[in-house]
């Protein structure tokens, strides 16, 4: 879970398709647990579009490729890289546990939905988000190579597809990026708070 | 600037965090047994509890059968993360309507109706619908599980400040042309991304014309354009709604929440990062062809020749299909998009003296308790019931299928929630979303039907 952030270089797995919803990421019946299983979310992950009716792997879905089979290891498959507005829909955090559940600790895409990047950000797996052009020259590049790998550094906020060498700045605010490089929560913040938070009511 | 959500917002402001996000006030957490498990779970971990649990309300919606709700509930996953939830609130001291309670239903027709839900409040809950209670003219806005610790936890959420947008519909509505429909042409007109960073303001002669319920219905449906929130300043409309509700204040209290509630409303001279204006007369009654909300069209049209082929391959469509006179397997009236007692009233305006069509399946599934009693109490069941309809009990049912409420594999669902996604009303389903009129017109006629036909 809490994990903390340097510098990330790994291969990556890519889904280029645009607006994949949190239904899509981890379907509604997956959501009856009452407990913060990981693997069981990482398992679950793609659901649909990973298995058919039989739980058979469905040959097409990228996870179940050759190239890209192999479950996220350090350097391999630890980032995910999706079309524009992913995580669109439903509030489910359990969308964000399956992500980080699989073993994916990036996901890059054009653009988030609001809801979906707290929530990742939350579970310390890291939204970076890119320009159009980028994203669609690493989908090339990945297309060409499925061994082409991506730097992303957090401590400079720079994410650099290395088959081309195109790096851009991404976005993400101070106080986040000091949590997500020590591991902490913004409960852990919050808790420290308290007499701020009553001050407050008592105005 | 100046706008009324920077009100609010600023008014709830515990502090700024440098180069972060904001600390900000929150007045009611609803939590629901989907996404609140894992949150008592961390405050337990952490060894706290509810920092302010008297703002904090409780109900069970998602997993709840719509039928025998006074027997136990058969699947023993369902079962345990209702009982869980009913543990959880007693463990913690917090406020639980359970099933079979009177005060029970789909948490975004609750809330509201029972008056918790007020003008100039911030309201948040595990689920993407809770920007409904912006109608009240409140901040509400849907959260992660770990957001619904921190509230817990601390009362507060700390949040980037969304920008604000203000989206003006003009003039008058034609017959046959609902709230539903005025969403369902936003969606279409920003895209399921198009209001994404935004919370917007819904304005102008249009939007005050509606009614709470209508108000209601639009602001659930924010967050399918991507936006955190929707919310409509707080008018006469909303304190007639409001006023002598089970929570509303009572008395002299209520004088002085009325005197503030009229000061709830955007500045003459304030500015928003972005203003979209419509025509109401654009509007028809719409439909949905694809599997994204924001794929909607008038119900006339044929389906655009850039829609995405995997959507339509997943549907069964084809580009410049119109789906007038298709086939309809099911027809859905309900969720907390249009569960309430105006969508049944609708319904069966079209529904009376005629009868449901054979080969539909058609479920009938009110919001809450209070919409039931409301249903009976003007007698709408027995009209329904004429007409071949069965009147179900409360929860969010088919909009999600988490309940016995699925849709089978590849048969077509003209629905009035707020999903169309792959596999929302069950695997393999097939989801047109549309208002309640157009649902009766196909659930009477078995087929893709105007309403306006019918009216």
């Amino acid at each position: 879970m809490k994990q903390k952030f340097d510098i990330i270089q790994s291969t990556c797995v890519p889904l280029p398709l645009e607006n994949v919803d949190t239904d899509q990421i981890i379907p509604a019946r997956f959501l009856k647990a009452t407990t913060r299983d990981e693997k069981f979310f990482g398992d679950n992950l793609f659901r649909d579009w990973r298995y058919d009716k039989e739980d058979n792997p469905k040959k097409d879905f990228v996870f179940n490729t050759p190239a890209f089979s192999a479950a996220p290891s350090e350097g391999v498959h630890q980032i995910l890289v999706a079309g524009k507005n992913f995580g669109s829909g439903s509030s489910r955090e359990h969308a964000a546990w399956a992500i980080a559940g699989y073993g994916f600790r990036v996901v890059i895409s054009s653009f988030f939905a609001d809801i979906h990047k707290n929530n990742e950000l939350n579970n310390f797996v890291l939204p970076v988000a890119v320009s159009e052009a980028f994203l669609a020259e690493l989908f090339a590049s990945i297309a060409a190579d499925s061994d082409c790998q991506v730097k992303v550094d957090v401590p400079n906020q720079t994410v650099t597809n290395l088959a081309t060498g195109s790096s851009e700045h991404f976005e993400i605010n101070g106080y986040k990026k000091y949590c997500l490089m020590n591991a902490l929560d913004d409960i852990d913040y919050l808790l420290e708070q308290k007499s701020k938070i009553e001050a407050y009511e008592n105005k | 600037m100046n706008t009324l959500f920077d009100k609010i917002w600023d008014s709830h402001v515990v502090s700024l965090i440098e180069d972060g996000p904001t600390q900000l006030y929150i007045d009611r957490l609803y939590c629901h047994e989907v996404t609140s498990p894992q949150a008592f779970d961390g405050l337990r971990a952490r060894g706290i509890k509810c920092f302010r649990p008297e703002k904090i309300y409780c109900m069970p919606d998602h997993n709840t059968p719509t039928h025998d709700q006074d027997k136990t509930i058969e699947d023993p996953v369902s079962r345990k993360q209702v009982d869980t939830l009913a543990a959880n609130a007693a463990e913690f001291g917090l406020t639980h309507y359970g099933m079979m309670n009177h005060s029970n239903g789909i948490i975004h027709v609750v809330g509201p109706e029972k008056g918790l839900s007020l003008p100039g409040m911030t309201i948040v809950c595990g689920d993407s619908h809770t920007s409904t209670h912006g109608a009240m003219g409140a901040v509400a806005f849907g959260i992660g599980t770990s957001e619904v610790e921190m509230v817990m936890a601390s009362q507060c959420i700390l949040q980037q400040k969304p920008k604000s947008m203000r989206i003006s519909v003009e003039g008058e509505l034609a017959k046959g042309v609902t709230a539903k429909d005025v969403a369902l042409y936003l969606m279409m007109k920003l895209t399921t991304s198009g209001a994404t960073g935004y919370f917007i303001e819904y304005a102008g002669s249009t939007i005050r014309s509606l009614s709470m319920e209508g108000r209601l219905t639009l602001c659930n449906l924010s967050i399918e354009m991507g936006a955190r929130g929707g919310f409509i300043a707080p008018d006469e409309t909303t304190f007639e709604y409001i006023k002598g509700r089970e929570y509303a204040p009572k008395g002299e209290e209520w004088d002085k929440a009325v005197e503030y509630w009229k000061t709830l409303k955007s500045g003459d001279d304030a500015v928003f990062d972005k203003e979209l204006t419509f025509d109401a007369a654009d509007i028809q009654p719409m439909i949905t062809y694809g599997t994204n909300p924001g794929m909607g069209m008038a119900i006339t049209d044929s389906i655009p020749a850039d829609a995405a082929q995997k959507s339509l391959d997943y549907m069964g469509f084809t580009h410049g299909q119109n789906l007038l006179g298709h086939k309809v397997d099911y027809v859905f009236l309900g969720a907390c998009t249009n569960g309430r007692i105006e969508d049944f009233r609708a319904f069966a305006s079209i529904a009376a003296g005629k009868k449901k069509a054979e080969g539909v399946t058609a479920w009938l599934v009110p919001g809450s308790w209070k919409v039931l009693d409301e249903i009976k109490a003007e007698g709408l069941d027995k009209v329904l019931e004429a007409a071949g309809f069965a009147i179900r009990q409360p929860g969010c049912s088919a909009c999600l299928a988490m309940n016995d409420d699925k849709i089978p594999a590849g048969k077509y669902s003209v629905s009035t929630s707020n999903r169309n996604f792959e596999g929302r009303q069950g695997p393999g389903s097939r989801t047109l979303l549309a208002s309640p009129l157009t649902a009766a017109a196909a659930a009477v006629t078995g087929v893709i039907t105007d309403p306006r036909e019918l009216i």
